[in-house]
């Protein structure tokens, strides 16, 4: 086994980290387990998204409530932050100067930020058209669905927090390291089911 | 005595919340018999503390048991919940068949919402709090032995899942003293769980009680999962693994694919009950229907949850009793993955009166008869393992046996089941109550009774007394005939589950049998507490230090019993599957390693205990709606999360001179031991050194 050996999905450390590269196998491989069940999580509710689609009761329907231009700008922040994210990643890989990382984990809390901001902003529009959860089981799927993923970005969002402190804090020693890279992993995966919800429940909404 | 009192602190309690009070204005058989269950709780609880406080052991508990992350002790723990649990859910079984038998032509002593209560606590308690922590302590304690570990793959997150567990017991406890169950039986279907049918606390308790439950699974399930892909020793490859290694893997898997859909039900239920959602209600487009879809797509891989980690135990079981190869052992393995995987694809069947059309009812019929097929080919497995064996009529054995003809018949009525035309006639009988029992009766609780006089030895290094073990195991035998196979006659002959009082006297005869093996289990449960009693004061005796007193096969059986802290004092290197069988017959397994090294080993944490105390502070504040607890728990579980991410003094060190002599003194203990036949492994002489013939 050489030390640049890929031991999980995602990035690795082998090559430049070789301690922590073997302390991350579990770790990761684990992490990539919650996942699977946290997408079981939301595959459900996908699932149910569509059982209620139709249970409108006479109130809002997709079309009158969503809209694509906030949705449309989400998805561009979202996406962007995990690009942002990704160069986090490979300055603490490279062993960058700390303030780098830093720089870098600042702006993915800022576009997470302004991402729930917008977010934000979409539920209190609907709010006003009389589009809240308690109104029909179409929009109580819905309020069950994408809040859900908000609530997940802001847990990532204190995660990040928490990892800003613990740099400063410890370094980047070996469990920093790995708490980033499952962070990571967590944020890449917020995108894959914000484009889901996207796809799914925002562009065939919009369609007449 | 219906007021709130103090409704910013207490929330929605009242005085008659408290099942005392309502016992002293209302003094019925049914309203005593909750009192004084109640009362059961309190005072027990209050023994406790006091046994412990006066036997100063308040110190002892929290850093020997309370705070330890080794992975044996987490699982002890866990079992030890679960014959609480048992206990409780066992009584309350007996009050309902005793209810049934008397209430035929009256209303009996039992009042309907209270029957109700009994037959939703019986079903959470036995499959959430008695079953899984049950198998779950079993795997935690095990697994890591078996493959060559000191520990899982996250030993706080096992912790975590214990505590959480725990915190789930406790809110079924607190419902028997403040307030009242749900009556929404084990499932909880809606919408006769919404808040227009039931305002009160009963299905909150449910809801949080298997919330905390479900969640503890889910991190048990990625835990032993990643625990066993990635902590293996080296040699051990996947096909040299244990079968109950291999089961508890399979187990994992569907922990970690079943659990969600659970949280997702039980959550959105919530979400309507709390918040006005409209999920499952009848109004505003609710689809109670999708709840069921939700609930047994957990429910269904549920059930080869609970039954695959007894397949795992017979399998050793039978091996080992018949001092032969588990015959077929990649059949079975491949057997188990292939049920793993059938199990998600049948769980329409609990709901085939619903309405969906005729075809998908045919299509989910045909993948519910096909899972009997690995099913059958296991038994095959067993009864070939035993085929010129040399078979000892042990404990776990009789258990093994009596598995594995009840469980048959119990599969052919499931067959019946699986059609959709005979579904419909019996639906919703005591035919289908008599079948499920069937088949967890002898495929989980004989199996995990089997395990606990299996590897008690290894656990607690004595041996279980034979005698109350052998009477306890028949009348868990006649028990469940006696009380089940009536329930197959009432079933087909119309009588509805769930009743509470009876109309047709016909039914009397098989109701008194039933009542009468429902006493009998009962016995088998005082009998397995007497067993307990008896092999603690004759410990002595019984003593097996040495580690081996069945000749086994797998690697917990080359350690000293109880196993060091450690586990190993160095990790094993085994070349084929029954390293240490064939080790004891061809080398010496017992000779001391070359050299002894320093092993690290976390330390203790409180950050399980209190994530599991505010936790369940947390649900109890929700079920109450005393906002201000609910609040304060939450913060402080996320406090203790945080904190602990900030601790990096986490592990100490076991420094290799005392390795070494925790090690030398177990193997001057094996080189004293007589090696004992299998003639008489049960007797005294057994002092853990297998007598090798080959």
């Amino acid at each position: 086994m050489s030390a640049s050996e890929t031991k999980h999905a995602g990035l690795n450390l082998g090559g430049t980290d070789a301690k922590t590269h073997a302390e991350a196998e579990h770790a990761i491989f684990g992490f990539w387990i919650f996942l699977m069940s946290d997408a079981v999580i939301f595959a459900l509710l996908f699932a149910t998204y569509g059982v209620m689609l139709p249970a409108t009761a006479g109130g809002p329907t997709p079309t009158s409530v969503f809209k694509i231009g906030p949705t449309f700008a989400e998805t561009l922040l979202l996406l962007t932050s995990s690009l942002t994210y990704g160069m986090a990643s490979v300055a603490m890989k490279h062993g960058s100067p700390l303030g780098g990382i830093h720089r870098w984990l600042a702006v993915t809390l800022l576009l997470g930020l302004i991402f729930l901001a917008f977010e934000w902003h979409d539920f209190s529009d609907m709010f006003a058209q009389g589009a809240y959860p308690t109104r029909s089981g179409f929009l109580s799927a819905f309020f069950g669905l994408v809040p859900l993923h908000g609530l997940h970005v802001i847990a990532g969002i204190v995660w990040i927090l928490v990892m800003m402190v613990q740099l400063r804090v410890f370094g980047l020693d070996a469990r920093v390291k790995i708490n980033l890279l499952r962070l990571g992993l967590f944020w890449h995966f917020l995108d894959i089911v914000w484009i889901a919800i996207f796809s799914t429940v925002y562009l065939p909404g919009l369609l007449p | 005595m219906t007021d709130p009192v103090w409704p910013m602190l207490l929330g929605r309690f009242t005085w008659d919340s408290l099942p005392f009070v309502r016992a002293w204005h209302n003094p019925t058989t049914n309203e005593l018999i909750a009192a004084a269950a109640g009362g059961i709780v309190v005072v027990s609880g209050i023994a406790v503390l006091v046994l412990i406080t006066v036997l100063r052991r308040w110190r002892w508990l929290w850093t020997e048991w309370l705070t330890s992350l080794d992975h044996k002790k987490i699982g002890i723990l866990y079992i030890v919940i679960a014959l609480v649990m048992l206990a409780r859910a066992l009584v309350e079984a007996n009050l309902m068949r005793l209810q049934q038998a008397v209430a035929v032509g009256n209303p009996g002593f039992v009042a309907p919402e209270h029957f109700a209560e009994l037959f939703s606590t019986h079903g959470s308690i036995m499959i959430f709090f008695m079953a899984m922590p049950f198998l779950t302590g079993l795997i935690n304690y095990l697994v890591p032995l078996q493959i060559g570990a000191r520990d899982v793959a996250f030993p706080v997150l096992n912790a975590i899942s214990l505590w959480l567990t725990a915190a789930g017991a406790a809110l079924m406890m607190a419902s028997l003293v403040i307030g009242r169950f749900s009556t929404g039986g084990w499932s909880g279907y809606p919408p006769f769980t919404e808040i227009g049918f039931n305002p009160g606390v009963g299905p909150d308790y449910w809801i949080w009680a298997v919330t905390l439950g479900s969640l503890a699974s889910t991190m048990t399930g990625i835990n032993i999962a990643v625990t066993i892909y990635k902590m293996r020793c080296p040699g051990m490859k996947l096909m040299r693994m244990p079968l109950f290694t291999w089961t508890s893997l399979c187990t994992a898997i569907l922990m970690i694919f079943a659990m969600p859909p659970l949280t997702v039900a039980t959550a959105l239920l919530a979400l309507d009950r709390y918040l006005g959602f409209h999920f499952f209600t009848n109004a505003l487009g609710g689809n109670m229907m999708h709840y069921a879809n939700l609930f047994w797509m957990f429910g269904h891989p549920e059930v080869y949850i609970v039954i695959l980690p007894a397949f795992g135990i017979y399998s050793e079981v039978v091996s080992t009793f018949s001092s032969k190869e588990l015959y077929g052992y990649k059949s079975l393995v491949i057997a188990t993955m292939a049920i793993a995987v059938l199990s998600f694809t049948v769980w329409l069947h609990h709901f085939f009166t619903m309405g969906q059309s005729a075809s998908i009812n045919a299509a989910f019929g045909i993948a519910t008869m096909a899972i009997g097929v690995p099913t059958g080919v296991k038994i095959y497995n067993w009864i070939w393992t035993m085929f010129r064996g040399e078979v000892r009529f042990t404990t776990p054995m009789i258990y093994a046996l009596a598995f594995m003809m009840t469980f048959v018949l119990g599969g052919l009525t499931g067959i019946i089941l699986a059609f959709p035309p005979l579904d419909y006639i019996v639906h919703n009988t005591l035919f289908l109550v008599a079948h499920f029992h069937n088949m967890l009766i002898p495929g989980t609780l004989y199996g995990l009774l089997a395990a606990y006089t299996f590897w008690f030895p290894k656990v607690f290094g004595y041996r279980l007394d034979e005698r109350w073990g052998r009477i306890s195991c028949l009348c868990w035998i006649v028990g469940f005939y006696l009380a089940f196979m009536p329930l197959y006659v009432l079933g087909a002959s119309g009588m509805a589950r769930r009743t509470q009082a009876v109309m047709e006297t016909a039914y009397r005869p098989w109701l008194y049998m039933a009542e009468a093996g429902a006493l009998i289990l009962l016995c088998a449960f005082a009998a397995l507490i007497v067993q307990l009693w008896v092999s603690i004061r004759r410990r002595g005796a019984n003593d097996v230090f040495v580690g081996d007193p069945w000749d086994g096969r797998a690697l917990e059986w080359s350690v000293s019993a109880p196993p060091p802290e450690f586990n190993f004092a160095r990790l094993p290197h085994v070349d084929q599957a029954h390293w240490f069988y064939d080790a004891k017959r061809k080398y010496a397994p017992y000779a001391p390693p070359i050299a002894y090294h320093d092993i690290w080993m976390l330390r203790n944490s409180a950050v399980a205990p209190v994530i599991g105390i505010a936790s369940g502070a947390a649900t109890f504040g929700l079920v109450w709606h005393m906002w201000w607890l609910a609040i304060f728990g939450l913060i402080v579980i996320f406090a203790a999360v945080v904190a602990r991410s900030f601790v990096r003094d986490t592990h100490r060190v076991i420094p290799a001179s005392e390795v070494a002599r925790i090690d030398e003194s177990w193997r001057e203990a094996t080189a004293r031991a007589q090696p004992v036949p299998r003639e008489i492994e049960t007797s005294p002489a057994n002092q853990g050194l297998a007598l090798v013939r080959s």
